[in-house]
């Protein structure tokens, strides 16, 4: 009776945005009276960061301080209307969309800035601390706060936005399968190191090491946020969950989280991850979208690892201590496949 | 069934309430007296989002009776901070990203901060022992054990000055 | 966490100025004060509380509900049943036009799952909902129940919906499964020197957030109500309530936005609409929570996925063709699968390029609790089949299962199995860097090799596709048919054109930095594609290419006769109610 290491890996895509289109967001973006910006949304956040990805984004192409800017999200009689967190199309939607309000709230603004300094709005550039002033002439400078208060009360202008970010709908041809999914894909690749034992069954997750393609990362610390936490997931599908433990048999259910299995903080695994970024032609800034690939890789990782450490498939997740001793029993015993590679 | 009284210190400020005698901790705190700091996740102990602290001790609201909690002095998430100065572990669970939804960030903060109040200096598997209680779902559990043992770091300092 | 800056470098402008940095969340001192108001956060005087009635069986016919006791209990204020619902059939996907209501908010005739609700207890407290609840007697006659999608879909089996008496999703109005042709995957097989076949059964799994579904709808002024809701989509919610209580969309008020994790089981309105009837009924706030055993049992999970993988795969390595046959469970409704078997279409064969792809997608109706969206909806389940398949099929070769990967990958410029052009690709960069820090060896060839080279060329040609009228709906004996005709080489018959709109900034007004190019897709062939064939007469449902793809107008107003919720144009279903 012993323990036996294995190690697996697996490469994966992810489709951003609902595949066939028929998936607007909308924005709106307004000012305070001093430059302070407000983003109505009806985006939702649940969890996965909707307000602060969509705070960075407003702040970025208006060109004020991230402080400067709060979202307000969900509200359905200020916020407009938005599709809705899934499908990973948050951050792509909703962010193009913010986009949009942005650059229409910031043309505003550069005009009443214009109109203050007496030139050219064409010639004005934020420099992202609160101020405008003329490209390659700093000095010739206007604040926001002093533009906004200009605007309100001098010109009469508002300085606001709105923004729709529509991918259109599309067909799909019933014989042949064609249609046009999503623009945007973003990838990954994980290695999972585990150890089997086969007195007992159990599979006991060492480590992880992964490369990410999202995109143009947003917010990094909301990035690594979705991919541990993603990660923790994944092997909590890989090896413990299911409301049907002997699917389709319906019985012997959990009910509750005395018996539906997940890991604990003792049973996490170190995980390395390492981001490219590739961004998206479609994308804010080139943004993708992590939140729901992240635990996709780690399934399959897990199971080629187990297979890898002691030469049982198991297909039928999750795999289990049960499955992992049918397994050996059927296989005659543990059959450990080559080792590959170094120590992640 | 009648209500009965029910009064114990809660945050520090003398509170009061009629509950049925069958009314959990969660349910006056939450409907009887408006903190909403405490969360319903399970109703039967297996979650940890309702943990308060009740005598300096870890307890589930859910399931304890409120009127157990006469004379009582109960903390929960909603008075962690001293005014508007944010405890070291609420500084540190922002500083590591430690929450994402927030749902089970209140439990996990009381179970941390009982932790703390009995051993200011934990290891690793202390912290782990100490939120096994409490379930994420978001965040793998990584950034909340690295913002416990960081808000520990900071605290004796805190302590002697 | 680390970064490969010097990977698509050229690609990006990392002069930022807050995009790209790792600043604090807006909503996290909420989080860590407990001030983060989720919907159950909200205080109302009079709030009352509401439970429902589930079914005990499977699959029963409902002979007679008596609520008479119930009535009388102690703090009830109010029953509802099927009869009171205005509205008491939907699908979620009617707010975009694709399938058929299939569902009652509560069950009038018919239970399909354990755990269905069928009436519904508003109380003046938790307690007292829980124990008139316990008095409601509901008479069954319970029915033979199918569990397994296979049997479902066999003839002979119990109808589970009876929108769908055939057990599975319509696709089309023509076929019971959506189908995935590309290229002759017989053709392949045949040349193959290696075939790997295997079945893959992905568990169902609860989403279990820690906040369990619920809502709190309340009278508000101006003659609306306002609803605290954890809707993972606002207006898609506010819209299916709208629906189905029978309300202009500006007589309800949503709020939410902060939602206690959802990973996609807070998508289907699941106590919205009954807590909006509510409070329309009894003139009060009603609270409807789901306890943690509901949550975990009818909640609705990540549906279980069978997938059968055959591989034909060249003694080099080259993968020539794939078929992948899988079975969605959809429990007894159709929720969300019916989406998520078009989005698992797309998706294959996985992020390789294979000369000949075909797939058969059922989406199954069992006597179990709907399935619905979650976190990798559509996709999770398939890339866990084919990433262990690839595993096996690199072990059927003799290759090691990186090498294998790199090997296959899709590039810039390959035509995907459901006929568009790759680009953006970085597959074969993610294997390499995992392999490198995994100190995994690989080959220099392995090494070398780019997303950016070696696609397109005869990797973009459409090859000549054998195409079947096999599973037409409700005629299970057509499954097993011969090809009908073959598409020539190059056929394409969806207009290409999907150009987002994204409108907000005038003419005259200068644009932000940076901000997103966008242009159509455009086939990667030098030449043109051969004109489409000659429709079918049996396509008559779906509309014919148009002969310049144009940007496919936004959504007409809803017609009057249609309710307050938000109406779209024709996805690619047509809707019958």
């Amino acid at each position: 009776m012993a323990r036996f290491r294995g190690r697996g890996m697996a490469s994966v895509n992810y489709p951003i945005g609902m595949n066939l289109g028929g998936d607007p967001s909308q924005a709106l973006i307004h000012s305070n009276p001093d430059g302070k910006f407000t983003v109505a949304l009806s985006a939702i956040d649940l969890g996965q960061g909707m307000k602060q990805v969509t705070r960075q984004v407003a702040a970025e192409t208006l060109g004020v301080p991230v402080e400067d800017v709060y979202v307000d999200t969900a509200d359905s009689d200020t916020g407009p209307h938005d599709m809705g967190s899934f499908a990973s199309r948050g951050t792509h939607r909703m962010g193009n969309a913010v986009i949009a309000a942005a650059r229409e709230a910031r043309g505003v603004l550069l005009e009443a800035a214009a109109e203050e300094l007496e030139v050219n709005a064409a010639d004005l550039v934020t420099d992202g601390k609160g101020n405008i002033h003329v490209k390659g002439a700093p000095s010739r400078a206007i604040t926001v706060r002093a533009t906004a208060q200009a605007a309100q009360f001098k010109q009469g202008k508002t300085i606001a936005g709105r923004g729709i970010f529509l991918i259109p709908l599309s067909s799909v041809d019933p014989e042949t399968g064609e249609m046009n999914p999503n623009t945007a894909f973003a990838h990954a690749c994980l290695v999972a190191d585990v150890e089997v034992d086969d007195e007992t069954g159990e599979v006991a997750v060492l480590g992880m090491s992964s490369a990410y393609e999202l995109g143009r990362v947003i917010n990094p610390k909301m990035v690594e946020q979705q991919l541990v936490g993603g990660a923790w997931m994944g092997i909590s599908h890989a090896l413990y969950e299911t409301p049907e433990p002997y699917y389709p048999n319906p019985d012997h259910g959990p009910r509750d989280f005395n018996e539906y299995l997940m890991p604990g903080p003792g049973d996490i695994a170190p995980y390395s991850i390492t981001i490219l970024e590739r961004p998206a032609p479609d994308g804010p800034f080139g943004g993708k979208g992590p939140g729901e690939m992240c635990a996709n890789p780690v399934l399959p990782a897990i199971a080629n690892a187990v297979y890898n450490a002691i030469g049982v498939r198991v297909n039928d997740l999750p795999i289990t201590p049960e499955k992992i001793l049918r397994g050996l029993r059927a296989n005659g015993g543990v059959k450990p496949q080559p080792r590959r590679g170094g120590a992640l | 069934m009648a209500k009965v009284p029910v009064q114990f210190r809660l945050n520090g400020s003398d509170r009061a309430a009629f509950a049925d005698p069958a009314d959990n901790l969660l349910t006056v705190l939450r409907r009887g007296l408006n903190d909403f700091g405490p969360k319903y996740g399970c109703g039967q102990g297996t979650c940890g989002t309702c943990s308060v602290l009740i005598d300096g001790e870890l307890r589930l609201a859910c399931l304890t009776l409120a009127a157990s909690c006469e004379g009582a002095s109960i903390e929960t998430v909603s008075g962690m901070a001293d005014g508007p100065s944010l405890h070291p572990l609420q500084n540190a669970f922002m500083e590591h990203f430690a929450a994402q939804c927030g749902f089970c960030t209140p439990g996990m903060l009381t179970a941390a901060k009982a932790l703390l109040d009995r051993n200011p200096n934990p290891g690793r598997e202390d912290v782990i022992d100490a939120i096994a209680g409490n379930i994420c779902r978001c965040t793998g559990y990584e950034p909340i054990i690295q913002a416990i043992l960081a808000a520990a770091r900071t605290l004796p300092a805190q302590r002697r000055s | 966490m680390e970064f490969r800056k010097d990977l698509f470098q050229n690609e990006r402008d990392d002069n930022l100025n807050v995009v790209g940095k790792g600043v604090q969340r807006q909503d996290m001192p909420g989080h860590v004060t407990g001030r983060s108001p989720f919907f159950d956060d909200h205080a109302f005087e009079g709030l009352l509380h509401l439970k429902v009635v589930r079914s005990p069986h499977h699959h029963a016919r409902i002979r007679r509900i008596d609520i008479s006791a119930a009535e009388r209990a102690p703090g009830v204020k109010r029953i509802l049943r099927g009869a009171d619902v205005p509205v008491n059939k939907n699908t979620l996907l009617s707010l975009i036009n694709f399938g058929k209501d299939d569902e009652p908010s509560l069950a009038v005739d018919k239970v399909r799952y354990k755990g269905e609700p069928i009436v519904a207890i508003i109380a003046e407290s938790e307690a007292q909902a829980l124990a008139a609840r316990a008095l409601v007697r509901v008479e069954y006659e319970p029915l033979p129940a199918v569990f397994d999608v296979e049997e479902a879909l066999k003839p002979g089996a119990p109808v589970v919906n009876d929108t769908y008496p055939g057990n599975c999703f319509e696709y089309h109005e023509k076929y019971d499964h959506q189908k995935l042709r590309f290229g002759d995957v017989e053709r392949g097989f045949a040349m193959a020197d290696h075939i790997v076949e295997d079945r893959y059964q992905m568990s169902p799994i609860e989403h279990a957030p820690t906040e369990t579904n619920g809502s709190i709808a309340a009278p508000e002024q101006n003659d609306r109500f306002v609803v605290h809701s954890c809707a993972q989509g606002l207006f898609f919610s506010l819209g299916t309530a709208a629906k189905i209580v029978n309300l202009d969309s500006n007589r309800l008020h949503f709020i939410g936005g902060t939602v206690g994790g959802g990973f996609g089981g807070k998508v289907d309105s699941l106590t919205e609409p009954l807590a909006v009837l509510g409070a329309m009924m009894t003139g009060r706030p009603v609270r409807y929570v789901l306890d943690r055993e509901e949550e975990m049992l009818h909640g609705g999970p990540r549906g279980a996925e069978r997938i059968y993988i055959k591989d034909g795969i060249a003694r080099d390595g080259r993968i020539l063709a794939r078929h992948i046959r899988s079975y969605f469970d959809a429990g007894a409704y159709t929720r969300l699968s019916s989406y998520a078997a078009i989005k698992c279409t797309a998706h294959l064969p996985g992020p390789y390029t294979i000369p000949n792809v075909t797939s058969d997608i059922y989406v199954a109706y069992t006597n179990r609790c709907p399935s619905t969206a979650m976190r990798g909806f559509g996709i999770t389940a398939v890339d866990f089949a084919l990433e262990v398949h690839m595993d096996k099929g690199a072990e059927a070769c003799g290759l090691d299962p990186v090498e294998f990967r790199i090997l296959n990958a899709y590039r810039d410029g390959d035509m995907k199995a459901h006929r568009r052009v790759a680009k953006n690709t970085a597959l074969i960069e993610c294997v390499q860097v995992a392999a490198e820090k995994a100190r995994w060896p690989l080959s220099e060839e392995a090494q070398r090799q780019s997303s950016l080279t070696g696609g397109g060329g005869a990797r973009a040609e459409i090859p000549a596709t054998p195409i079947d009228e096999n599973g037409r709906i409700n005629r299970p004996e057509t499954r097993g048919g011969r090809p009908t005709q073959t598409l020539p080489a190059g056929t394409m018959r969806v207009p290409m054109t999907k150009q987002p709109i994204m409108e907000g900034s005038t003419e005259n007004r200068p644009s932000a930095p940076s901000v997103p190019q966008y242009e159509p897709y455009r086939p990667a062939t030098a030449a043109p594609p051969p004109p489409p064939p000659p429709v079918p007469a049996s396509r008559s449902a779906a509309p014919p290419p148009p002969a310049a793809p144009p940007v496919p107008p936004p959504a007409g107003p809803a017609p009057a006769s249609q309710h307050g919720a938000h109406r779209f144009s024709s996805v690619f279903g047509t809707r019958r109610r």
